[in-house]
């Protein structure tokens, strides 16, 4: 119990730290208007890109981060939802706002409709299936799909979303519109997370076997999974499409899907900060990086090497969940017992998995009430 | 009454049969152990049951219901939990967690309550954080509720395996070589835990090598041997059976 106090004194610290670092990312349309000046427009155009990318990867780690899913085409989803919005507003004069269930919808019938045979398909074996589907949508957008798509030219002339009669023009109005939507996107992904759906994908994702034979319909809930992700994912494609204000099928093609889900695997699997981070270093280093040039990609793609060498599970590995016990059992066994031995900063959820013998030490602390993984925390405040 | 009732279940495995023509009943309420040398096809009857794997012929009958055709999950719910041989905890899961899977099938939040956060949802999450902790104490592992599941000492693994399948609120428990790499003190912990288990009237059926056990535990028990049921009855019945002695106590009764 002597550990409780600065494990809950770090634990407000990193709040503190991740509230600051919203509140300074809040203004930061005026402060890169004052730091760079006439190019603040570009940077809140690629803040904008990272966000919209942010989006996406939180809709991908429902499906290959908490049910563990090789889902490697995201891009269809995405672009359907896009394409959705697009035909609505184009053609039926539809308001891009009005339009937004609808993408999702679509977005989430399609994933529907193409999981339903292949949800059952393991690891490898579900990943180039996925590869296929995005392969299709982009093929079928190409050849102008019931006459709709505008064939490999595209849509052109979407209108601007207009919120509450405030028509979103401008990098900094868009700025705020993605970033709101990410802040969404993480907290009802968090809450999904923490709940019996949230649980049952893990559960899925450590022994489908064993979750199936204890009571958890494994395939329900695999392909709810899919269409949740999916569906969001649509949602994304609408913000996408007014932003852009044209679309055509070479937005959505295979390296679309590959960038998202090395975001996800890069940032850590399961874990919302980890994904934030992911695209930030996904989509935001090679802008730095243009000075560079024709080599940013390569000093790009060694960075990536690099660090899947040195941090296999992500930047930021998911961490047990934390409970909090009703009153009486809180009495009882509320603090647990601090186990001998301090785990590493990097004491990740998975730590358990190898200990079958008796070493306690592991992963105990992350699952515990009150501490958090310091060193990685204060890098997901810091960036988000 | 009988809450379970199997009319001539087989299953062959390519050329082997495992289940031959099994027909038998057990009684709500009690103990009933299924016995026999290895390979007789005790876990095929038991993955049968939970419907891992579907019969060739023949059928299971349930509490009234038929269990032809349902998903293992579907007959969790219909009050069939199960623990396995070789334990099957999620390891990386903290021992918590491990026992809200099995309260999985008894909650209603959905996808979209859960998106949400509703009311409904969170008092459901209070009360079945209750529920678990209730199991682990009953079991006795509430002290190490935070504590991953793969850390938990072997004997432990198995009760908690026994905690998860209790909190799926099972009318027929099916223990799988529950005293499987016990040790003697664990052993008739495990065995004072059974009984607790059936004063809860939850109807148990066990596959158990351990003969002390087996004969304390058990009320009634069914002998198979290379697929087939030879023998069932009452321990002490059973103990004096010439057929069973041959297939496989006669080991011990020679020596």
């Amino acid at each position: 119990m002597s550990a409780a106090i600065p494990q809950d004194g770090g634990r407000a610290g990193t709040l503190a730290l991740t509230a600051a670092g919203v509140v300074v990312f809040a203004f930061a349309p005026m402060i890169l208007r004052a730091a760079v000046g006439g190019t603040a427009p570009y940077w809140i155009d690629v803040l904008n890109t990272v966000g919209l990318y942010t989006m996406l990867a939180l809709s991908l780690n429902v499906i290959l981060g908490h049910a563990g899913m090789f889902h490697m085409g995201h891009a269809a989803f995405f672009a359907v939802g896009a394409y959705t919005t697009a035909i609505l507003n184009l053609t039926f004069g539809w308001s891009i706002i009005s339009t937004m269930p609808a993408a999702a919808l679509a977005a989430g019938l399609l994933a529907a409709v193409v999981a339903w045979p292949i949800i059952h398909l393991r690891g490898d074996y579900l990943l180039i299936v996925t590869i296929g589907i995005v392969e299709i949508v982009r093929i079928a957008l190409t050849n102008d799909v019931f006459g709709l798509t505008g064939g490999p030219n595209g849509l052109v002339g979407i209108a601007r979303p207009k919120i509450f009669g405030f028509p979103v023009v401008r990098p900094q109005h868009f700025f705020y519109f993605i970033w709101t939507m990410v802040a969404l996107s993480v907290l009802l992904f968090h809450w999904l997370e923490n709940s019996r759906f949230g649980r049952a994908l893990k559960f899925i994702k450590e022994d489908t076997l064993a979750a199936e034979n204890i009571g958890v319909n494994t395939t329900g809930h695999k392909l709810m999974a899919f269409v949740v992700g999916a569906a969001w994912a649509g949602v994304a494609g609408t913000i996408f499409a007014s932003r852009m204000r044209t679309i055509s099928p070479e937005s959505f093609n295979f390296s679309e899907s590959v960038l998202l889900f090395t975001i996800v695997i890069l940032g850590g699997k399961g874990n919302q900060k980890g994904v934030i981070l992911g695209s930030f270093l996904v989509m935001g280093l090679p802008e730095l990086f243009r000075s560079f040039q024709d080599k940013r990609l390569l000093v790009f793609g060694a960075a990536l090497v690099v660090m899947m060498i040195f941090r296999p599970e992500g930047l930021l590995p998911s961490r047990a969940s934390r409970f909090r016990l009703p009153a009486p059992w809180k009495e009882r066994y509320g603090g647990g017992s601090p186990p001998a031995g301090r785990p590493g900063a990097d004491g990740g959820g998975t730590g358990g998995h190898d200990a079958a013998g008796g070493n306690l030490a592991a992963g105990v602390n992350d699952a515990g009430g009150g501490n958090l993984a310091p060193g990685g925390d204060d890098a997901g405040g810091g960036a988000a | 009454m009988q809450i379970l009732s199997l009319s001539s279940l087989t299953k062959t495995f390519g050329g082997l049969v495992a289940v031959a023509g099994v027909t038998c009943g057990v009684e709500r309420g009690e103990v009933v152990g299924l016995i026999g040398p290895n390979g007789a096809g005790k876990t095929t009857v038991f993955n049968l049951i939970t419907g891992s794997i579907p019969p060739d012929d023949g059928h299971i009958f349930f509490a009234g219901h038929s269990l032809r055709g349902l998903k293992p999950h579907k007959i969790v719910s219909l009050g069939i939990a199960r623990t396995f041989q070789t334990i099957r905890l999620f390891p990386g899961l903290s021992v918590l967690e491990n026992v809200l899977s099995g309260c999985h099938c008894r909650m209603r939040s959905g996808l979209v309550s859960s998106l949400l956060r509703l009311p409904g949802q969170r008092r459901e999450e209070r009360l079945v954080v209750d529920r678990a902790m209730s199991e682990l104490e009953f079991v006795g592992l509430a002290a190490s509720w935070q504590v991953p599941a793969g850390s938990l000492p072997y004997g432990d693994q198995r009760r908690l395996e026994i905690a998860r399948a209790l909190a799926t609120e099972p009318r027929l428990l099916v223990l799988d070589e529950p005293a499987g790499g016990m040790n003697d003190m664990e052993t008739m912990e495990l065995r004072e835990l059974v009984g607790a288990i059936r004063a809860r009237d939850i109807t148990v059926m066990l596959i158990e090598h351990d003969m002390g056990f087996v004969m304390h535990v058990c009320d009634h028990l069914l002998v198979m041997e290379n697929g087939a049921l030879i023998a069932q009855g009452p321990p002490a019945e059973i103990r004096g059976n010439p057929k069973v002695i041959e297939a496989y106590l006669g080991l011990d009764e020679d020596e």
